[in-house]
């Protein structure tokens, strides 16, 4: 597409089909305790 | 434009949920489809149309996208900017990106959130307090030294033996089990830390599981067979240094006043290489007197740490450190400032990692993990060196929290319902915000200190969080083009 570029495609949509298995780490256990951020983590079964 | 920003987040906030959020970084125009999570570089054209999209209706769709009704609008509000044939050429284009549920996707998360909150959660994680007591005297410190508004203490071996056993119980089918040992200063009682781990080794070969161990530390006490250990045991390990000798030895001093910089950066340096730069933070607090924190990040590159975290301090807003709501523009400019400098890094094969501008586009969370947040008080608990459960490290001390202890488990489920109910959705301020599928819903400690409640937001930490991800994002339209350009 001349005018966009799409960095990525898949959706969170397609995440709830297969996700949810909850073996993901816990977001403060790694460098943050105070404050929140856990769209950073990564999908477990994507590693 | 950042006041531009700010004003339109607090607009939009007012009004309907967000579907697209615009802005501009760095030189790059970015569409951040906040349903889906696509992200969309365009051009200043597309970026006009978007908007322009975006105010004629909030629920496009392919087909609406394409009517005559549209390009009608479109041509009135743009034509005098771009030719027509240009503009009627990119609706085609945003209306397949729409037809994939990439652009102006709907919200279909919340109908998903009745189903994800009655899952059984399990206890995944612990976060150990295996010392209250601290031979630093940071003056931020939330733990107030270390002793959690109570008395000093350690924990013993048995306290830690029935956490971990408590931990193995109630984590149903869920292999991975993550323990932080965490203080105080852990390193005050390594026996113990030591101990736990063979422990917990020797229980995971019998119960299929697998514990990943964490040690938060200020690095006073570290030394060669401690290095050697975390090496060995310890998945990741959080070094605690605020940056610029001036700035770390201003707020982490020792009990008698002197810096702990001179003493402790040689051995993070010394540890961080022994582990590859990898599975480790340089994690540091800045406050109102280093709102130049960007440059402590530069800090930490030149020392040659390769992964850090720096995040903004918590305290009460008397507290002539804590960050305040006029502080923002200034700390805006620095993630500003950093996200430039990492990119610059990176082209000059020097690259290295800021915890919170991490994010991964195609391989992140799924959504039922957003949909969840933290963990607190259900998947995550802490541990007091005599056995009591809190919701999480912030909360200890505050009995009103107070759920449960090592011998009777949990006594108060009512706590865990009350972190488990809190969500995107449950959250007003959250639900009309378009980083909510980033934090999650934030910080519940932050929300209930600032914020009096759990199911509200703490809203400096909102409006820098917001920020993080712009910058987060924009990094990744940056490194995309560098990748174009050495392809």
């Amino acid at each position: 597409m001349k005018h966009i570029k799409t960095l990525n495609t898949q959706t969170l949509n397609n995440t709830m089909k297969k996700g949810g298995c909850g073996e993901c780490q816990t977001s403060c256990q790694s460098a943050c305790k105070t404050s929140c951020t856990v769209g950073n983590q990564t999908c477990e079964q994507k590693k | 434009m950042l006041q531009e920003n700010l004003r339109k987040n607090i607009d939009k906030q007012k009004g309907v949920p967000f579907v697209i959020h615009q802005y501009q970084n760095n030189g790059y125009n970015i569409v951040l489809d906040v349903n889906s999570g696509c992200v969309h570089v365009v051009d200043q054209m597309g970026y006009d149309v978007i908007a322009c999209l975006d105010r004629l209706c909030q629920d496009q769709t392919a087909e609406t996208i394409q009517s005559e009704e549209t390009k009608k609008a479109v041509l009135e509000e743009l034509s005098d900017k771009y030719s027509e044939k240009e503009l009627l050429s990119l609706l085609p284009d945003l209306a397949e990106l729409a037809k994939e549920g990439q652009l102006f996707a709907p919200d279909t998360h919340e109908s998903c959130i009745g189903e994800v909150m009655k899952r059984k959660t399990v206890v995944k994680a612990l976060c150990l307090h295996i010392a209250h007591d601290c031979n630093l005297a940071c003056k931020y410190c939330f733990a107030e030294e270390g002793e959690y508004h109570g008395r000093r203490a350690l924990m013993s071996f048995e306290v830690g033996k029935k956490a971990l056993d408590f931990l193995i119980a109630n984590s149903g089918s869920r292999r991975n089990l993550e323990v932080d040992f965490f203080g105080g200063e852990p390193l005050m009682n390594w026996q113990v830390v030591k101990d736990l781990v063979a422990y917990g080794r020797e229980q995971e070969k019998k119960y299929d599981k697998h514990f990943r161990f964490t040690l938060t530390t200020n690095g006073v006490l570290l030394n060669d067979e401690i290095q050697e250990f975390l090496n060995k045991e310890m998945d990741n390990v959080v070094l605690s240094l605020d940056g610029r000798k001036e700035v770390n030895d201003a707020m982490r001093p020792f009990r008698n006043g002197k810096g702990s910089y001179d003493l402790i950066v040689p051995k993070f340096q010394k540890l961080a290489d022994s582990r590859d730069q990898i599975r480790y933070y340089v994690r540091g607090t800045f406050t109102r007197n280093n709102l130049d924190f960007s440059k402590d990040v530069m800090h930490f590159a030149d020392l040659g740490f390769k992964q850090m975290s720096i995040e903004p301090v918590v305290g009460d807003e008397t507290d002539p450190y804590a960050i305040r709501k006029e502080d923002l523009p200034q700390i805006f400019d620095e993630y500003d400032k950093l996200a430039q400098y990492m990119i610059q890094r990176e082209k000059e094969g020097k690259g290295f990692n800021f915890f919170h501008f991490m994010i991964d586009l195609e391989g992140g969370p799924c959504i039922a993990k957003r949909l969840s947040g933290c963990g607190s008080g259900t998947e995550y608990l802490a541990v007091t060196p005599w056995g009591d459960f809190y919701p999480c490290h912030q909360f200890v001390g505050d009995e009103d929290f107070l759920m449960g202890n090592v011998d009777e488990g949990i006594t108060k489920p009512e706590i865990a319902e009350a972190f488990r109910g809190c969500n995107v959705y449950s959250k007003e301020k959250c639900r009309n915000c378009f980083a909510k599928f980033y934090c999650s819903g934030g910080c519940m400690a932050n929300a209930y200190h600032f914020e009096g409640s759990l199911n509200e937001a703490y809203d400096i930490g909102c409006e820098m969080e917001r920020k993080r991800v712009e910058c987060a994002i924009m990094i990744k339209a940056a490194l995309a083009d560098l990748g174009e350009s050495e392809a």
